[in-house]
């Protein structure tokens, strides 16, 4: 290993903090995005725990109704805009497309580079408006609440998030154009890892769908400061149509979150089973299936609101039809389990976990979509327990079960496995103890957004905040023993856990310019039969996952 | 820029064309918006507006002599438009199609 030791990495080629602020290189600027996207889940992190203790009784505990509503605002907004949208595209698609594509970096390094300081500039402006003051609209800042009535920092928020839906916008072009014209010798569409194609099918929903938020976003704040009748009644508008132009790009972000997750899921299942994906065509087109038939959907999230019920039943049907991509991938990676030589590392660990949480969060989709279910349902801890099985149970897990499959690379650290897989299990526990309870209370008829409930309810409630405690507690042991392995891990090798990509190919942590000659690619993706694909270079003395 | 990688410099009499024709839509809608046509108000102005979009796509931004890649970037774009109005206005086109519920 000493001879690997000296050699020049990314990490070790410069160390001034001009040369990180300012790097070009993707691989440094997917670990500037890693700690900023990681501050706000810390952020949206402690917002939630707060609002859980308040939840632990029926009255009002130790917060007004207005701190409440800020908070679980915060929680939102840091969640989804400033955490799950950018963390697998922004930090593993990254660090990993170009190197998965046998590319030195991504086709416009600049433009990566400003990426990261829109994007940091618009979390920034999010955070002004924590500071002075919070947001109260929810994140969905339905109007005519948001546009007229509220009397909070609704237009620096909204500003955020508009200026960071340009830096999704920045990252999705790279990522399109660089697949489409970097791709090394020999590595034809159907030879890309299945990561590949799901930040592929992401990119086209991020360049299709954000620039309409950020236009809805921006007429609310016209609507604010100028008072121009755009969805305020009272003004001429309509509030439905904010619904509308909301969820045409809010549905389809649910994807811009959960498909780069599907896509690690691939890789992870491929490398632990020692298969190749079932139906590996057909993984890759669910990918672009789910993102076209992502923007017919919209409708189901306004049952309730006065949207026709002819649309309703329109949109009903259509958000029937999205659970077919799903379930394809999903069958599909338990076909490639079936007769696999499965392993059960701390990576597998959080794929199966992803598996099975992510089954129920998106049947529970199916009971939403369902009209007169979502009737009952509408706005209550049924929807809340359901999104959050899927980006937490589904997106989360997958972001950290990626985050230590590719550790040793972007690292060139291992991390203490048996850590690892503990870990995994006190946050799946902990995960399922905080949100299944809400399944039930919600189906009781317990309100979203509300903090004062009937006694009935509390023991569920103080089941889900047992539970938010487990789920910290998991959270952070993963940052003690990765803090750990980061100083103390040892080192690791090219290739510990014998993967195939072109990604295992290139020391750990990778050079500069990613390989020391272009690579070319002569086998299909996941060929585990091929045993010149997954080669590793430890010596004897190296410690492996192994 | 065209396919072989050189920008493509239209004629002046290209750009006063798409000028002219940009304005003399423009004078159209609001001479139509003095006319009530009933529930073809919208599918008239809507109509003419995409038709200018048009042109200002195809001419003003180049499309026309670029790609056949950036033809499908900017047909997607136009397309994902045109889906968002289809669908936003099904709903507004049968909300009264059923009678309001009478009060208890």
């Amino acid at each position: 290993m000493s001879a690997q030791a000296k050699q020049e990495n990314y990490l070790n080629a410069k160390h001034t903090v001009a040369s990180w602020l300012f790097s070009l290189d993707h691989k440094r600027i997917a670990l500037l995005y890693l700690l900023t996207i990681l501050l706000f889940f810390v952020l949206g992190g402690i917002a939630a725990m707060l609002f859980r203790v308040e939840l632990l009784t029926p009255g009002p505990a130790v917060m007004e109704s207005e701190t409440y509503n800020r908070l679980f605002t915060m929680h939102g907004i840091t969640m989804i805009f400033f955490f799950l949208i950018p963390s697998i595209p922004a930090v593993l698609g990254n660090f990993l497309l170009p190197i998965m594509l046998g590319a030195k970096d991504l086709a416009f390094p600049r433009l990566n580079l400003a990426s990261w300081y829109v994007f940091t500039f618009g979390g920034l402006l999010g955070l002004g408006a924590i500071i002075f003051g919070g947001v109260d609209t929810g994140w969905t800042f339905y109007t005519p609440y948001s546009s007229t009535y509220a009397n909070s920092q609704v237009i620096l928020a909204a500003l955020g998030i508009f200026i960071a839906g340009f830096a999704s916008i920045m990252t999705g072009l790279n990522f399109i154009v660089t697949i489409h014209k970097m791709r090394a010798p020999g590595l034809t569409w159907f030879r890309l890892p299945l990561f590949v194609w799901s930040h592929y099918a992401t990119s086209i929903i991020i360049i299709l769908g954000t620039p309409v938020v950020a236009i809805t976003i921006l007429l609310v704040a016209i609507e604010r400061i100028f008072e121009v009748g755009i969805f305020d009644p009272a003004l001429g508008g309509d509030p439905v149509l904010f619904q509308h132009l909301f969820w045409f790009y809010s549905h389809p972000a649910v994807y811009i979150m959960i498909l780069p997750g599907m896509g690690v899921i691939s890789e992870i299942i491929a490398c632990f089973s020692r298969k190749r994906i079932f139906g590996y065509p057909v993984v890759a087109l669910s990918s672009l299936a789910i993102a076209i038939l992502g923007f017919f959907v919209w409708g189901h999230h306004m049952f309730v609101s006065s949207q026709s019920m002819y649309a309703g039943m329109i949109f009903s049907i259509l958000s029937f039809l999205v659970a077919i991509p799903s379930a394809i991938k999903v069958f599909n990676w338990v076909a490639t389990m079936y007769g696999g030589s499965v392993k059960l590392d701390t990576p597998m660990l959080y794929a199966l976990g992803f598996l099975g949480l992510f089954i129920i969060g998106g049947l529970t989709g199916l009971f939403l979509a369902t009209m007169a279910v979502n009737v009952h349902v509408h706005d209550t801890y049924f929807v809340v327990a359901h999104f959050h099985y899927v980006m937490v149970g589904g997106m989360v897990m997958a972001f950290f079960g990626g985050l230590h499959f590719w550790w040793p690379k972007i690292t060139g650290k291992l991390f203490p496995e048996l850590l690892g897989r503990i870990t995994v299990v006190i946050i799946f526990i902990g995960f399922n103890l905080t949100f299944f309870p809400q399944f039930i209370v919600g189906y009781l008829g317990m309100p979203r957004r509300y903090h004062i409930y009937p006694e009935e309810f509390q023991f569920l409630h103080v089941l889900s905040t047992a539970g938010a405690s487990v789920l910290a507690i998991g959270y952070m042991l993963m940052a003690v023993y990765l803090l750990y392995s980061l100083v103390l891990g040892p080192k690791a090798s090219r290739n510990p856990w014998k993967a195939a990509g072109l990604e295992w190919t290139t020391p750990s942590p990778p050079p500069t310019h990613n390989f020391s000659e272009p690579p070319v690619v002569k086998f299909e993706a996941y060929a585990y039969d091929e045993e010149e694909v997954y080669q590793d270079d430890a010596e004897p003395g190296d410690k492996g996952h192994g | 820029m065209s396919e072989h990688g050189q920008p493509h410099i239209a004629p002046l009499k290209t750009y006063l064309n798409v000028f002219a024709a940009l304005m003399a839509l423009t004078v159209l809608t609001v001479g139509v918006a003095y006319f009530d046509l009933g529930a073809m108000n919208i599918l008239v102005a809507v109509t003419i507006a995409c038709i200018k979009a048009y042109i200002v796509i195809l001419y003003f931004m180049h499309v026309k002599y670029s790609a056949r890649i950036i033809w499908l970037t900017a047909a997607a774009g136009f397309i994902w438009f045109v889906l968002m109005f289809a669908l936003t206005l099904a709903d507004y086109a049968t909300r009264g199609w059923l009678p309001f519920p009478e009060a208890w």
